[in-house]
């Protein structure tokens, strides 16, 4: 409920427009992937989805940053159900596959940013390798690039207050790991799939 | 008043009966496109239709509310379509959230000597002091320009229309809504007008480099059909019928030139419409944009000759 309005909200404020120019907007389970240079980002990532698939997929947020006073945490923990990773200080026994992979295995979908972090030049940095892990450790899970436009510009880096400009967000054909498709080969394949939206 | 609501709403009629007989009679694929884009313009239509009388109906404060959204989101496809740096983004939140709102609170308490010279004069000041304020010099000039650009176009000279709520027009206590119906018929119908025109009869492009589908043939005849449908309406407005003739010619052309303006925004941009919030119609910048440049000069000639 909460998350029904708080998701019109987003779509309201943001106005996002969202085009499914490589698949359809069902309830399927996938990895959706995307560039990143705005706190608003998985918002309007997840705002756009329909409601039945929203309600099982989960966005993969930074932990010191949601964890960071009650109203974040309520916002990650009850309306959007963040999974929240350590970012910072990744160890052995804090390592964020433990967290992502059983969700999945759980039937559940991720909303992840294989950049690391939000980027402030046009250009999207290189992927991390979260993305590859995850393709290896669930296979038969579809993973979505999407391009979201505009949303660094609502609220960009270094900025609270949000401007209402329109946003969009694109989703593109479906990829999968191949087999024997080595690390840097698979995730320079993700970027490109996700730049490749940038102009449909 | 019930008369020019039973008018528009028989001439919507027809349009949609059109619409409907076209549909079932037009086979080629490019008349089919055209087709289905204009009976989603008509729909449409009858939505914007029944929001601005309801607006109407409740008197003052509702036309002003609905202007105020009308230039909120008209701001909103403007910014996003033009390209800004993040030293920017206060000056735009002050844009949005203060400049905006207190334009039509102005309008709504009828305090006319603030609102006609607070964009023009303070928000025009304060742009580019927030924007120096925050530091960033690389296109300085070009970034507040827009800033202040979009303000004046998608903000002051559309609230220009319910001003026309504060006009005191001597023998005409109370009767200042009529002017704003006459305007906004005025300038939608000679739209409407040339669309009709330019897609029946238009051979000659007339701007081919900004809008390629105004043709001569568009312009004339809206821009005729538009005085004749405003000499017709006199009699809801103090004019005679030839003043309500020039009235109309002047709301005419100025509509027209304020679509061409807006027109070579979106060219220079490279895209073709401003949203995709009016299906048929495009965004809202599409809609208004030729009651953006016609609703002040109707405001000042009137205001000039008439009070």
């Amino acid at each position: 409920m909460i998350a029904a309005l708080f998701a019109a909200g987003v779509r309201l404020f943001t106005g996002v427009q969202a085009r499914w120019l490589g698949c359809e907007p069902d309830a399927a389970q996938r990895v959706y992937f995307a560039n990143h240079t705005s706190n608003l980002d998985f918002l309007v990532l997840w705002s756009v989805l329909p409601a039945e698939a929203r309600r099982k997929t989960r966005p993969v947020a930074a932990s010191d940053y949601w964890r960071g006073g009650k109203l974040r945490l309520f916002l990650a923990d009850r309306v959007f159900r963040g999974v929240l990773i350590e970012r910072k200080k990744v160890t052995r026994s804090n390592n964020p596959m433990d967290q992502l992979v059983p969700v999945l295995q759980g039937g559940e979908s991720l909303i992840i940013f294989p950049e690391g972090g939000r980027t402030t030049e046009p250009e999207m940095r290189p992927f991390k390798s979260g993305l590859y892990h995850l393709a290896k450790a669930v296979p038969a899970v579809d993973l979505v690039p999407v391009y979201i436009d505009n949303a660094n510009r609502v609220l960009p880096k270094g900025e609270f207050l949000p401007i209402p400009l329109l946003c969009s967000a694109n989703f593109g054909a479906p990829l999968r790991l191949q087999t024997d498709e080595p690390k840097d080969a698979f995730l320079t394949r993700a970027r490109a799939a996700v730049e490749a939206l940038a102009e449909p | 008043m019930q008369l020019l609501g039973a008018g528009i709403f028989i001439l919507l009629l027809i349009a949609s009966s059109i619409g409907f007989i076209l549909k079932r009679t037009v086979k080629s694929e490019k008349g089919r496109e055209v087709i289905v884009n204009l009976n989603a313009r008509i729909n449409a239509w009858w939505v914007m239709i029944i929001i601005f009388f309801l607006a109407m109906a409740t008197g003052g404060i509702g036309s002003v509310i609905l202007f105020g959204l009308t230039s909120f989101l008209a701001l909103r496809e403007y910014i996003t379509l033009t390209p800004a740096s993040r030293a920017d983004h206060r000056a735009l939140f002050w844009a949005f959230f203060i400049i905006t709102p207190l334009q039509y609170i102005l309008i709504a308490v009828k305090w006319y000597g603030m609102a006609i010279i607070m964009i023009p004069v303070y928000a025009y000041l304060f742009v580019p002091i927030r924007n120096v304020i925050a530091g960033d010099c690389k296109d300085f000039l070009a970034r507040s320009a827009k800033i202040q650009w979009g303000l004046m176009v998608c903000v002051y000279f559309v609230s220009y229309a319910p001003a026309l709520l504060l006009l005191h027009i001597p023998g005409r206590e109370g009767q200042d809504g009529k002017l704003l119906y006459f305007l906004v018929c005025v300038v939608q119908m000679s739209d409407v007008l040339q669309y009709v025109f330019g897609k029946l009869f238009g051979r000659h492009k007339i701007a081919p480099s900004v809008s390629p589908n105004k043709t001569i043939e568009g312009f004339l005849g809206g821009v005729a059909g538009a005085v004749l449908i405003g000499t017709g309406l006199y009699w809801i407005t103090p004019f005679n019928p030839w003043q309500a003739a020039l009235m109309a010619l002047a709301i005419a052309l100025m509509g027209f030139f304020g679509g061409l303006v807006m027109s070579a925004i979106k060219r220079d941009r490279g895209v073709k419409d401003y949203g995709a919030s009016i299906p048929g119609h495009g965004g809202i910048m599409d809609r208004i944009d030729s009651l953006c440049f016609a609703a002040p000069v109707f405001f000042h000639l009137t205001r000039y000759f008439f009070t």
